[in-house]
């Protein structure tokens, strides 16, 4: 599922530089635990989470995450998105509660970890 | 090659500093993304340990031809037992750092899925020393 196409189903800003809007993500995982997102090593995954600091832009970093939507109306900091923008991490912020996005983006056909 | 890096306890802004450095080095050193992505999770997750259990740490690393091993020694509580902070799901960590994301007991055993080598010593109400050692 292409970026832009998570984006208007959540009615998400997308704050990431141009280029990435065309990449794609096949898996889901909704967590707001950091701890469990370490443990995956799944590509092209896409994180659905309403922990929004600094530190889930890291563990994007470590764990090769490209693409994070923020749900429950959570807003990015200036410091992470510098810093999801050094590692070409895409942000996106929905109004939407994680249930309700999960459940959009897994009609859509988003694939879960398991 | 030798990376050395310093930790202080409680400041979360800090942890992934080391892992973040190291990930870029074995980029442009061409190691395997898959063993990049091992070494990396184990050391962020050893040096959020260290912010969220400990009070200052010292990280050493040292890049050979064909391996990394890293040292990361903290000034802390320690671990009174090692065997029972190994298991998942194990955590004593305060509601500060459970607000952060972390302290659900995962860390100790991922890191040991993702190194070829750890040991951990600890003298209780010390220290804690965390060895690591990837093949590439
Ligand atoms: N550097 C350390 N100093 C003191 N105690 C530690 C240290 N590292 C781990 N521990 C102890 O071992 C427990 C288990 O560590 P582990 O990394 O597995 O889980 P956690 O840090 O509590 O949570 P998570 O890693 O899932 O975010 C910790 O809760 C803590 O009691
Ligand atoms: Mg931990």
């Amino acid at each position: 599922m292409k970026i832009s196409e998570v984006s208007k189903l959540l009615c998400a800003k997308m704050i990431c530089d141009h280029q990435l809007h065309a990449f794609d993500v096949e898996i889901g995982y909704s967590s707001d635990l950091m701890s469990d997102v370490l443990t995956l090593d799944t590509d092209n995954l896409l994180l659905i989470t309403g922990m929004c600091n600094l530190q889930t832009i890291r563990t994007a970093e470590m764990a090769d995450v490209h693409a994070i939507v923020f749900v429950r109306n959570k807003k990015a900091s200036t410091e992470m998105i510098a810093l999801a923008k050094e590692h070409g991490i895409c942000i996106m912020e929905s109004p939407f509660t994680m249930f309700k996005a999960s459940g959009l983006l897994f009609n859509a056909g988003l694939k879960p970890v398991y | 090659m030798e990376l050395n890096f310093s930790i202080e306890g409680g400041d979360f802004t800090q942890a992934g500093q080391a892992s973040s450095r190291v990930k870029k080095v074995l980029k442009q050193l061409g190691v395997d993304p898959k063993c990049i992505k091992s070494i990396v999770i184990a050391l962020y997750e050893a040096e959020v340990n260290v912010v969220a259990h400990a009070h200052r740490g010292q990280i050493r690393i040292q890049i050979e031809k064909d391996k990394i091993i890293t040292i990361i020694e903290d000034e802390g509580p320690g671990i009174p037992d090692i065997a029972l902070a190994m298991q998942e799901g194990f955590s004593t960590a305060s509601k500060k750092v459970r607000e952060m994301g972390f302290g659900a007991g995962m860390g100790l055993p991922n890191i040991k899925k993702n190194t070829n080598e750890l040991q951990i010593d600890s003298v209780v109400g010390e220290s804690t020393t965390v060895k690591m050692v990837n093949y590439f």
